[in-house]
């Protein structure tokens, strides 16, 4: 009995199948759902999805949201959330050196707001390396 | 021009639909938590007497669109006569302008909402309108857009999204499932609700879209075959002068002719 997974950004849906395991990153710490699962509801962090499928293992980016497990279905409704082959691996090096610069102009300046946003912003690119670099080494 | 918009109005429209599927999940998932949270754990589902009401009203940045933003105003502005008192979100410079005109109390402005919005782009919106009633300032809000029907349908359309329980609902119907909930039912609600009210507002902005674009299709048909007609009538009108001056000149001609083998 496969679990049948969807995730889903307010823009669009970006995955949708049929697959036998799914460790999600939980607010609370990284979490597996198996095949017959008790019904859960959780908040989620940013990090990194693994969905696996048979032998196959794949790894997306999510960005905060909920999850939501019932009847062996799993939703995963997050903001933002990108497939290990979407990332482009300079960019988000780009991204980070950007939002380190950043993040130190807002800390210097004392911008609670922008110190906020480049936060943010830093989290969403060490988060893409993470998935990144880990597709890679298993490759 | 007319192409254009028909694209744009597609792709408005491929949006929405996208992201139908988010929203009904998010639905079910508050659905399910209902029987497990304390419907007074959230300030946004207070349900206070409706002394004041903030409207969030969606136009468009430009015109060409036929009668579709005055049709949206005419709508909201009755709606604020039947309330004690109301003050604007104006989303598009359409409304901007027209709210100001009609002098009425605006809290916030938002123009040039690109056309493929974000929910970076409309979250702003949601916020502001959440922020206001949950200090207290507003006890209602509605959401005042376009609603995209078909090409040649578009309804101007209120919907109201806070507080977010509809005041009769009832609860008792619901099935509680056994749920695990991690930190906690309240944490959840605490992250749902907002969202809905995000999406509430990103969705009626797309929708605002594409009715913006195929009310401006539909405009520029017109403009397209009227210019068509008008083309057609000068053309006539330009070969029948020429005629006319074609026949004059030969009777001229002929007349003349006729004077000299007289003479």
């Amino acid at each position: 009995m496969p679990l049948k997974l969807e995730i889903l950004t307010p823009e669009r849906r970006v995955y949708e199948d049929e697959v036998d395991m799914v460790i999600a990153p939980g607010s609370e710490g990284y979490l597996g759902i198996l095949p017959n699962h008790a019904p859960l509801i959780t908040e989620l962090a940013s990090g990194e999805l693994r969905v696996k499928k048979g032998s196959t293992e794949q790894i997306l980016a999510v960005f905060g949201g909920l999850m939501d497990v019932r009847d062996n279905r799993v939703s995963v409704l997050t903001e933002a959330a990108e497939n290990s082959d979407e990332i482009d691996d300079q960019r988000a090096q780009a991204a980070r050196e950007n939002a380190q610069k950043a993040l130190a102009v807002a800390v210097a300046s004392t911008d609670p707001a922008a110190e906020a946003r480049a936060r943010a912003s830093l989290e969403r690119a060490l988060v893409r390396l993470r998935v990144s670099e880990r597709k890679r080494r298993r490759l | 021009m007319q192409l254009v918009a028909a694209s744009k109005m597609r792709r408005a429209q491929a949006l929405t639909l996208a992201s139908r599927p988010f929203e009904e999940r998010l639905r079910t998932i508050l659905d399910d938590l209902a029987p497990h949270a304390d419907p007074e754990a959230s300030p946004l589902l207070a349900h206070r007497p409706a002394e004041r009401t903030l409207v969030i009203h969606v136009t468009t940045d430009r015109g060409l669109v036929g009668p579709m933003n005055v049709n949206l105003l005419r709508q909201t502005l009755r709606l604020a006569g039947e309330q004690k008192a109301t003050s604007f979100i104006a989303v598009g410079r359409k409304g901007i302008t027209a709210l100001r005109r009609a002098h009425q109390t605006v809290v916030a402005e938002f123009a040039n909402i690109s056309d493929r919005p974000t929910t970076v782009d409309t979250n702003p919106i949601a916020r502001i309108a959440m922020e206001e009633f949950v200090a207290g300032r507003v006890d209602r809000v509605y959401l005042a857009f376009t609603k995209f029907v078909n090409l040649l349908r578009q309804v101007p359309t209120t919907i109201r999204i806070l507080p977010l329980v509809p005041e009769d609902e009832d609860i008792d119907q619901l099935k509680p499932v056994q749920y695990i909930f991690e930190p906690d039912p309240r944490t959840v609600l605490e992250r749902v609700l907002p969202r809905l009210v995000e999406l509430a507002v990103y969705q009626a902005i797309l929708e605002s879209k594409a009715s913006q674009y195929s009310a401006q299709m539909v405009a520029m048909r017109n403009a397209t075959e009227a210019a068509g007609d008008l083309i057609a009538d000068f053309t006539l009108q330009a070969n029948k002068a020429r005629q006319t001056r074609i026949t004059k000149e030969m009777l001229e001609i002929a007349s003349g002719a006729e004077a000299l083998s007289k003479a």
